[in-house]
């Protein structure tokens, strides 16, 4: 405590906060400027998916016969459970953010070892439903491989599902070792009420990547399954 | 410095939500519903995305600059989409009939 | 009384020596002199292939190069500008020093992203590197497919990657600018008392966030394209090329306003304190930015006009491109306001400032020959577009990145450069540049495509004074490096304010401490207060 007394002193205000960076004046300045840049970060993670959202919407109108065809393929058995996987992680994630701002660091720790379970799950899935892609060549380009009489357009679609779904898992490992990270420092005690922005932020982070995957399913796996 | 501390079964019913509407969804996708099948699963996702931004990420209860942020992404976001489609949407619109046949 | 001034003993330069406090420091005014370096040898390597590209072009006859190497050349040279050099130039350089001692802050927001944002540079400009070492690339600096994603046989996957990759650190860049400009204002410094160059900032940032994600995007699409053989633009599996387009002009045409527009805050301040005036209309000033910003995300598509768009959407695209002109005709308007009456000197960085005004008139109002659907179809890839665009991004961009410099350099390094040299040099590159680039305007109208190494004769008086003229644009160039450099162990000690200016900046030590302030700065009750006050404490009266 004599520290931050001295600190305190030499600024001539009150104590600080030890998490309090040099060039912030209060606590509340330095969340508010964590939160507003995280939520500028995934304003520009919306553009982001944006571009490739518009790609994929034209050509499903243009070639919709193709896209509903190439759909059919993909496993809605895996999409669908790891919809629910993701969308569950989403609240162990909430749960993980509600027991930091109450200041339980073991509530938080176990809620981020689950989020991050169910993530790495997710991620299984994905390799399954890759790798079977890989084994009946639905890989786009020069190995690719289809019968149908959409062959060429069908390939856009794959084209499409691999770089959505491939962003879209890059962001999942990239979210999984910030929340490894974060969950070491739970674990460490860094975090209590008065403290805990990094767990917010990485919730934001995460609650974002579910919303990316609640527009993929539909687009992706949902094209026409009625014929 | 107050924080809103939603209680555990506000998040669990989201979620309950979320699930119910993922099944509506899938089944929706089984009738159809002629030219409306991708309105309504587009409809559907952005209900589940509003749910999530709302309440798992909390915008509900933040400030007014984080709603403009939200407000900002999308409202760019239709820029992209609407202006882009303008195009592909009225190509067809013009026919010079001599040189197509 | 000048003659007294010595250097400050402790400031942000000596606080800490060695390569190690420069390259793990989270100062911004070091991060913003290492972005200065950087920026400064991507400029040089651009001018080298500029140098290249007019070298080849003295003769009609393509004697210089083969045709492959002029395509890498011209392609090089645009790569290497646009993206490593004018768009992280006066954001990255000034913005990054000046916006927190402008809005009274010790750092920026997030001083951490900020070096990050650096180091993510120098990975984009390693990607380059490796490209240009091995090979080059020639697909232009716009990687148009088909022909990026199938035809190239060069280098298009480390270049699209180091361009991909700087666009992180020019995200970044933006966001850490928007969350100061908003949370870290001094007590009492609200929106309508800050300068007008960080409400440039302001709309800059705005348009880094929101369109660099775009082209992010479509360069991963190129991507997967070109190293997977995915099929997304390619039209022989039904893709697209205009897609393309569609998506990169959505970010590329406001990248233009990521140039231009921090140059226009530059040009506020510079007006402002050469005139000891505040500057006519404040507040249109500073929506116009915005207003750039915003109407910046309208119009790209007048980039496509002969490329197969729809007629319609053309039509909208072309009404749309005029609004772009109002807010920017604010801004000219507004300086010739202030100027009208204003106690006008001639100091190094005005004469920038009104070179500026000129090339950047000449570049607005050639633009709407453009934005014209009659008239672009006729000029489309002519040296009339070549001309036009250098005319904003040289004449204006550069003109105010190296304006700023020449009016904030006491305030960086606090030491004064030769005036001579400075003087010298504006005015050669006022006349060097419209000697390089206003014969390219006859010659686009005259029909002279651009992109050709080889040319029919008689274009060849042109492009011999467009050439001749490059060479002394690159005196003018290369003649502040040399007194600037001089400057730094020469120069005579500037004190605080030698302009007399009226920022917050330039109420603390030159150079200033780690901290920016010593003491905490006073707020204007208006922006831009020239009180003989603030006069006589600069020795001007």
């Amino acid at each position: 405590m004599s520290n931050a007394v001295a600190h305190a002193d030499a600024h001539g205000h009150a104590v600080h906060h030890p998490e309090l960076q040099h060039h912030f004046e209060t606590m509340q300045q330095q969340k508010e400027a964590s939160t507003f840049g995280m939520w500028l970060f995934l304003l520009t993670e919306v553009l982001f998916f944006g571009g490739i959202f518009f790609a994929y919407l034209l050509y499903r109108m243009w070639y919709f016969d193709a896209f509903a065809e190439a759909s059919r393929d993909l496993d809605l058995v895996l999409g669908g459970f790891n919809t629910v996987v993701l969308i569950g992680s989403s609240l162990t994630m909430a749960f993980a953010v509600r027991a930091a701002q109450t200041g339980s660091s073991s509530g938080t720790v176990r809620w981020l070892i689950l989020t991050m379970f169910l993530g790495a799950v997710f991620l299984g899935v994905k390799v399954i439903e890759y790798s079977h892609k890989f084994e009946v060549g639905h890989v786009p380009g020069p190995n690719f491989h289809s019968t149908s009489q959409w062959a060429a357009q069908e390939q856009i679609f794959y084209s499409l599902y691999f770089t959505m779904t491939g962003l879209h898992a890059v962001h999942m490992i990239v979210g999984i070792v910030i929340l490894a990270v974060i969950t070491r420092m739970a674990a460490q005690g860094r975090f209590n009420e008065s403290y805990h922005t990094p767990v917010e932020m990485t919730g934001l982070y995460w609650h974002f990547v579910d919303l990316v995957w609640i527009y993929l399913f539909p687009l992706l796996y949902l094209v026409e399954r009625h014929n | 410095m107050s924080v809103h501390i939603a209680p555990k079964s506000l998040y669990i019913s989201i979620f309950g939500a979320l699930m119910v509407l993922t099944a509506v969804t899938v089944a929706a996708a089984f009738v159809n519903l002629g030219n409306l099948n991708a309105p309504v699963a587009l409809a559907i996702a952005t209900l589940k995305a509003t749910l999530v931004v709302l309440f798992f990420m909390h915008v509900k209860y933040s400030s007014k600059m984080i709603k403009l942020v939200v407000a900002t992404s999308l409202f760019f976001l239709t820029i992209l989409l609407t202006e882009t489609l303008m195009d592909f949407a009225t190509r067809g619109w013009v026919a010079i009939p001599k040189l197509m046949h | 009384m000048l003659d007294t001034l010595k250097l400050p003993d402790h400031h942000y330069l000596n606080d800490g020596h060695g390569l190690k406090s420069w390259l793990l420091t989270k100062d911004h005014k070091r991060i913003a002199m290492m972005y200065l370096i950087s920026i400064t040898v991507m400029f040089a390597l651009g001018g080298f292939f500029a140098a290249g590209v007019r070298l080849e072009l003295m003769t009609p006859q393509g004697d210089l190069f083969l045709a492959d190497t002029y395509n890498k050349f011209f392609t090089m040279h645009g790569v290497v500008m646009v993206f490593f050099f004018l768009i992280p130039s006066t954001p990255a350089v000034l913005g990054n020093f000046l916006i927190p001692p402008m809005v009274g802050a010790k750092d920026l927001a997030f001083p951490r992203i900020n070096l990050l944002s650096l180091y993510i540079f120098w990975l984009g400009a390693a990607f380059f590197f490796y490209a240009l070492f091995s090979g080059g690339v020639d697909t232009g600096w716009t990687f148009y497919t088909p022909f990026s994603s199938f035809s190239s046989n060069t280098n298009v996957v480390p270049t699209a990657l180091g361009v991909f990759i700087s666009g992180f650190s020019s995200i970044l860049t933006g966001l850490n600018f928007i969350v100061t400009i908003h949370r870290m204002r001094a007590p009492g410094l609200s929106w309508f008392k800050l300068p007008l160059f960080v409400w440039a900032h302001y709309a800059t940032s705005l348009i880094q966030v929101l369109g660099t994600p775009v082209v992010a995007i479509t360069i991963i699409m190129v991507f997967v394209e070109r190293a997977f053989g995915f099929g997304i633009f390619d039209p022989v599996r039904g893709g697209d090329p205009v897609l393309f387009q569609h998506l990169f002009w959505f970010y590329s045409h406001p990248a233009v306003y990521i140039m231009i527009v921090p140059a226009l805050g530059v040009m506020s301040e510079l007006i402002s304190t050469f005139t000891r005036k505040t500057i006519f209309g404040y507040s249109f000033v500073a929506f116009s930015s915005l207003a750039i910003a915003v109407f910046g995300f309208i119009v790209w598509a007048h980039h496509m006009f002969v490329a197969g768009i729809s007629p319609y959407s053309a039509l909208v695209f072309s009404f749309l491109s005029f609004s772009v002109a109002i807010p920017s005709a604010v801004k000219v308007f507004n300086w010739t306001a202030t100027l009208w009456k204003g106690s006008i000197s001639f100091e190094p960085p005005m004469l920038y400032a009104y070179g500026f005004m000129g090339l950047f008139l000449v570049g607005g109002l050639t633009g709407l020959f453009l934005a014209t659907l009659g008239t672009d179809i006729h000029l489309h890839d002519t040296y009339f577009v070549v001309a036009h665009f250098h005319y904003i991004m040289v004449g204006g961009a550069i003109m105010g990145y190296i304006g700023g410099i020449h009016f904030w350099w006491p305030k960086m390094t606090g030491r004064m450069y030769s005036e001579f040299g400075a003087r010298m040099s504006a005015i050669l590159v006022f006349v060097g540049f419209n000697l390089t680039f206003f014969p390219q305007f006859i010659l686009g109208y005259m029909g002279m495509p651009r992109r050709y190494h080889a040319y029919p004769d008689e274009f060849q008086v042109l492009n011999i004074m467009s050439s001749a003229g490059a060479g002394v644009l690159g005196i003018g160039y290369i003649l502040p490096v040399i007194y600037l450099t001089y400057s730094l162990t020469r120069g005579k000690a500037a004190g605080p304010n030698p302009w007399g200016a009226s920022g917050l900046e330039w109420q603390t030590q030159s150079p200033p401490v780690t901290a920016n302030f010593t003491e905490p700065p006073v707020v204007p009750a208006e922006p831009y207060e020239y009180t003989p006050h603030v006069a006589r404490e600069a020795n001007l009266v």
